[in-house]
């Protein structure tokens, strides 16, 4: 690979990427309000967006970089062990059912905005709130790194980014130049051009993914024949560790593994504030369920992509970073012209996600960071220009990530993440359904919870770097290798349950709960219950 | 937000419509967290080893599921609200 550019591929790429960045700077104008320097605006595009815009944004949550890049390379990788990401987006789906319409219910009720205001508003605790927001901020960095991994896997596989001899900021240039595109116009747009693109986006998918998923298999003689070299292909050792490289099925000792990877994430992705966000503007209960019954479908699409990792093997592809075997796949397969769709369909898919991403957390941090604790009379311009900052920052954060972190495994950026994101989930679901726990103890929980997930994920070393070489551990007591955010989470809830028989008998304070259980069932057309939240700082 | 508190449900809590939405929405996780039960490659399906169209055809049941405890959901809703006035 890397014999040099590609040129028809990479003008067709060039293509579509100046098309979106005219379209992403032009989005500024789109349903412009007069006023437009208020963070009800940028970051929330005016609150203007209807049912499909937001089906379209919540599409961007599911199909990232992680579905087109990170899986299928942990397919290629390591075989039946990257496939959890199917049950992982089973398990979502009864999980938003049971708990998304009550958090829709008080949050409409209430005006909360984000997940933040929730518990500050159910636990009467800004420690607590702090917390959930930080975390929220700090889990999504390592998920924008995954999107801006993937934008330079298809770089790399162009040609343009550079050989592993390369010197280093040459080498990581283009990806620099579209992290600053990405970054220039979502500072100057805001939600608008995510949402505007997610229109592109969601086209050059879905055409890349039927092409690829129908055409491949023919040209490379059917499953049969793929599966068969894939499992010669697994069955070899690996020169570094001296065990087999893969799998076609998890072995006895993998199951465990397999099981908490999906449970665990399954549980992590709706904590992010991102899809809080597209899911709190639905515009009634109802219709969150109903579109648990119909996103399930998602889930569907991203087995079929999966199974590109096997196809990338039966093809022969040799790449010895993970990640580009997906982009070098389609150029072997497809003619150039049509690569350079799907590589425009792969790198377009990443940016949506990434700026929606940072756009909700600088909305988490001027909300619940800024005005609760740092300027609390900001005036709305100030506010604006507060989460435009703070959207460049999460974005440098995550490029740090990128440029310390081992990008063969990209997919341990998203369970990295999920590690910090699934301590925030009993404060947020516990908090849904009971006010039992205390608030010193769910905060006592998340702090044992971050502790432990974070140093664990630290001793992970991998044959390629010493430190969070990835996100799996032996389990305390059990023995066997499962997913650490599982752990730590359960460990998380440990604390809580045992603490808050200690607050409750030592009769600590209780904070004050503002929510009332009618809150939790209300829908749209109750008395009190707002159709449009208010602006995301407003006052509630 | 001060809400006059409603008239307690006609309903009792636990209905054979809440169980059964219940149950809908708890076998997919049985199903897909005990993967002892489907890792293995034997039936193919079109050259696909079961492990993989296995978890595959889960997602049309537990869509299905899903599906069935909106409606029962649903319903029980509105037997719900209708008894209040």
């Amino acid at each position: 690979m890397n014999e040099g550019v590609n040129i028809v591929a990479l003008a067709v790429f060039v293509f579509f990427f100046i098309a979106v960045t005219v379209m992403g700077f032009l989005a500024a104008r789109w349903r412009r309000a007069a006023n437009s320097d208020n963070l009800d605006e940028w970051g929330l595009g005016g609150r203007s967006f209807g049912t499909w815009i937001t089906w379209f944004l919540l599409g961007g949550d599911l199909y990232t970089a992680y579905t087109f890049v990170a899986v299928p390379a942990a397919i290629y990788a390591a075989g039946a062990a990257g496939f959890f990401a199917v049950p992982y987006t089973i398990l979502v789906y009864p999980l938003i059912f049971t708990f998304l319409p009550r958090l829709w219910s008080v949050s409409h009720k209430h005006g909360y905005v984000t997940t933040s205001d929730f518990v500050r508003g159910r636990f009467g605790s800004k420690g607590l709130s702090l917390a959930v927001a930080l975390t929220g901020i700090l889990a999504t960095m390592p998920y924008i790194a995954l999107q801006l991994v993937g934008i330079q896997a298809v770089l790399d596989v162009m040609g343009v980014g550079g050989g592993e001899s390369t010197h280093w900021f040459v080498k990581d240039l283009p990806l620099l130049i579209a992290f600053g595109v990405l970054a220039a116009y979502t500072y100057s747009s805001g939600l608008r051009a995510p949402a505007l693109i997610a229109f592109v986006k969601d086209t050059l998918i879905y055409i890349v993914i039927a092409v690829a998923i129908i055409y491949i298999p023919i040209k490379l003689g059917g499953f049969e024949a793929i599966f068969a070299k894939a499992g010669d292909a697994y069955s070899k050792t690996n020169p570094a560790t001296g065990l087999p490289a893969g799998a076609l099925v998890p072995g006895d000792t993998a199951q465990w593994g397999y099981a908490t990877l999906a449970l665990g994430s399954a549980l992590a992705l709706f904590m992010y504030p991102h899809s809080i966000t597209a899911t709190l503007s639905s515009r009634s209960r109802e219709v969150i369920r109903r579109n648990t019954t119909i996103l399930p479908l998602y889930s569907l699409m991203l087995g079929l992509l999966a199974l590109l990792g096997f196809m990338a093997i039966a093809a022969g592809i040799k790449v010895k970073n993970g990640q580009l075997a997906i982009p070098q796949l389609f150029e072997t397969m497809f003619p150039d012209w049509f690569a350079g769709v799907a590589f425009a369909a792969i790198g377009i898919g990443a940016l949506v996600p990434a700026a929606i991403m940072s756009i909700a957390a600088a909305n988490l941090f001027t909300r619940n960071i800024y005005k609760d604790f740092l300027k609390p009379d900001a005036t709305p311009a100030q506010e604006t220009k507060v989460s435009k900052i703070a959207s460049l920052l999460v974005k440098v954060g995550a490029l740090v990530f990128v440029l310390t972190m081992d990008k063969t495994v990209a997919i341990n950026f998203q369970l990295l993440g999920g590690i910090w994101i699934l301590q925030t989930f009993p404060a947020l679901v516990g908090g849904l359904f009971t006010r039992w726990f205390h608030r010193w103890a769910l905060i006592a929980g998340w702090a044992v919870g971050m502790i432990y997930g974070t140093v664990a994920a630290y001793g992970v070393a991998s044959p390629t770097q010493k430190h969070f070489g990835g996100s799996s551990a032996v389990i305390p007591g059990i023995g066997e290798i499962g997913y650490i955010g599982l752990t730590a989470f359960v460990l998380n809830v440990l604390v809580v349950v045992v603490l808050t028989f200690a607050f409750r008998l030592a009769k600590a304070p209780d904070g004050l709960d503002e929510t009332s259980p009618a809150d939790y069932t209300a829908d749209a057309g109750d008395p009190g219950v707002q159709q449009e939240l208010p602006s995301p700082t407003g006052a509630h | 937000m001060p809400q006059p508190a409603r008239s307690p449900d006609s309903l009792p809590v636990v209905t054979p419509a809440r169980v059964i939405a219940g149950v809908c929405l708890i076998l997919p996780f049985l199903a897909m967290l005990w993967v002892g039960s489907y890792s293995r490659i034997e039936p193919t399906l079109i050259g696909m080893p079961f492990f993989y169209w296995y978890q595959m055809v889960w997602v049309l049941v537990s869509t299905g599921l899903t599906m069935l405890a909106y409606t029962l959901i649903r319903r029980d809703r509105r037997a719900r609200r209708g008894g209040e006035q």
